[in-house]
């Protein structure tokens, strides 16, 4: 019986382990939650009134009133679309070579360990590259296209890692079953593997492409332009994107600016929003499509 | 028995990494016959299977000596195609494993991936029913292979090895996941199957290997050596005059 007391008074503290635990944790939660809600409430309520139709669709302007982001939008959209374009198949690519194909070797180590240790790379040291090779070397100019190409660069490990491990997910069996019915191995990754793990590398390529917006580091080293006057019309083109527009603004001392960067802001989040919402849409109709 | 051989292990050896898991094994599988492999845990006995449609390829690291031959050829020879074997010889796994696709789907997996698309239909209906899962499934054909119970699954993942009209069919302990009613009805299907196909089945239950099989091949680990096939013969002898006293021991349930 004495023992039976000890275990209920164990139990006790236990039990107040266990909830000074669960208030930690949620605490913790608020943090973050907190923090964010205050960013998004400081943001709208700087810029909403400065946020409608003709700053959208205005060219950047030394007057305030008359100043928009028209040339940073489609700066962006188009840097963004090419990155999506480059970045997924050599992403996906290059995880099914590893995962599915690429020998057990050293080499192959060696390859891993690169890519994890790229996707901790600061961005600015990826701007100064792509300044260099694509901007300099290869004679890009400071195009949409190097851009482009170097955020490629810099999204590349982290889109490789989430598919990697989204790839490796898969279960085996699934893979021998479709072996032992005859299939050769790029059937069983196109019909079995791929299908299977679309919806974690979608998310891996979402998280990637939601750093790469708002990136500014990068594209200040391939200098894209703040005073952009004309929409980027090819991947020839001089452009500039959201952040750098932004940053720009924050810069100045008057107050009027600080309001529209509030307003870039809240355009850059709305664009966000509408990408991951996208890709999103894109997952779920795979997710079923697959399951029929 | 007036069966021909359908396939042929001839001195088999095989190794993962260092580790030695099949010793100088040769047995002749009877045609249209089910043919049992038992023995306890880690003996060998999957991987003898696995050797027949050469699954072990897959393995890292491992390494097949030794020759089986199949339809007059060696499987195991420098021209010979594992896919094209893989086509031939059927395989259902330990736990049912449909893939997260239809019904339909599963079944159509194997003829797909091998070109015969023709009639694809009609190959997936007979296949259902020869699996004897037709009656259950023939209203959802187009919804989860997933919604299906274990005992379904596993059916169908026979089922999806029928639709190539496979010359055999290896099973790795097929009703080790199932309950009693599930395994009972497998067991039945197997039967049937026999009449027309070649079965080779690894199973844990004595019993199983007892009720269904023809033929019975007893495998060991003596003196920490592993894949040593010790006694080969029809499944009556081995349960009830085995020459072997490991073999006797086994089936009567002593170890050791």
């Amino acid at each position: 019986m004495e023992n039976g007391s000890a275990v209920r008074r164990n139990m006790r503290t236990r039990r107040a382990k266990g909830r000074i635990f669960s208030v930690l944790f949620l605490a913790c939660t608020m943090v973050g939650t907190l923090v964010l809600v205050v960013l998004l409430v400081d943001v709208l309520r700087d810029g909403a009134r400065w946020f409608d139709w003709q700053f959208i669709t205005s060219f950047p302007s030394r007057d305030p009133e008359k100043a928009g982001l028209l040339s940073a939008l489609f700066g962006t959209v188009w840097v963004m679309a090419l990155t999506a374009l480059f970045a997924f198949p050599l992403g996906v690519g290059t995880a099914v070579y590893l995962e599915e194909y690429a020998p057990d070797t050293r080499l192959r180590r060696l390859i891993q360990t690169n890519i994890n240790n790229l996707a901790g790379v600061p961005s600015i040291v990826y701007g100064l590259l792509g300044l260099s090779l694509f901007v300099q070397f290869l004679g890009l100019g400071r195009s949409v296209l190097a851009g482009a190409l170097t955020l490629t660069l810099m999204s590349l490990p982290v889109i490789i890692i989430a598919a990697q491990e989204a790839i490796r997910s898969v279960p085996e069996t699934h893979r021998l079953g479709a072996f032992a019915l005859g299939a050769a191995r790029w059937q069983v990754v196109r019909k079995i593997v791929l299908p299977s793990a679309l919806p974690g590398i979608l998310t891996g390529t979402i998280l990637a492409m939601s750093r790469a917006i708002g990136e500014a580091a990068v594209l200040i080293a391939i200098s894209a332009l703040v005073y952009l006057t004309f929409i980027p019309t090819g991947p020839q083109d001089r452009f500039t994107v959201l952040p750098i527009q932004i940053y720009n603004w924050v810069s100045r001392p008057q107050d009027e600016f600080q309001h529209l960067a509030a307003a870039g802001i809240i355009l850059l989040l709305i664009v966000l929003l509408g990408m991951n919402a996208a890709a999103i849409i894109v997952r779920n109709r795979y997710q079923k499509s697959s399951e029929e | 028995m007036a069966n021909g051989t359908a396939l042929e292990a001839k001195n088999l050896e095989l190794w993962y990494g260092g580790f030695q898991a099949l010793r100088d094994v040769s047995l002749a599988v009877p045609q249209k016959r089910i043919t049992a492999i038992i023995g306890s845990s880690g003996c060998g006995k999957s991987s003898l299977l696995r050797c027949f449609n050469r699954m072990n390829d897959l393995i890292r690291g491992c390494k097949v000596k030794g020759e089986v031959s199949f339809a007059g050829k060696n499987i195991y020879a420098a021209d010979a195609d594992p896919t094209d074997i893989r086509f031939r010889i059927g395989m259902v796994f330990q736990k049912p494993n449909p893939f997260p696709k239809s019904i339909f789907d599963n079944v159509a997996f194997g003829p797909r991936v091998n070109g015969l698309t023709d009639n694809l239909e009609e190959t997936v209906d007979r296949a259902l029913h020869r699996a004897a899962l037709w009656d259950e499934v023939k209203d959802r054909l187009h919804n989860s292979a997933l919604e299906l119970s274990g005992g379904q699954q596993q059916r169908l993942c026979i089922a999806r090895a029928l639709a190539l009209e496979p010359e055999v069919i290896l099973m790795d302990e097929p009703c080790s996941a199932l309950d009693p009613q599930a395994t009972l009805k497998v067991e039945d299907l197997m039967g049937v199957l026999a009449e027309d196909y070649t079965i080779v089945i690894v199973t844990h239950n004595m019993q199983q290997a007892a009720r269904v099989s023809h033929m019975t091949a007893f495998m060991n680990m003596a003196e920490d050596r592993a894949g040593v096939l010790v006694e080969y013969g029809p499944t009556p002898q081995i349960f009830t005059t085995p020459k072997n006293k490991s073999t006797e021991d086994y089936v009567s349930g002593r170890f050791g």
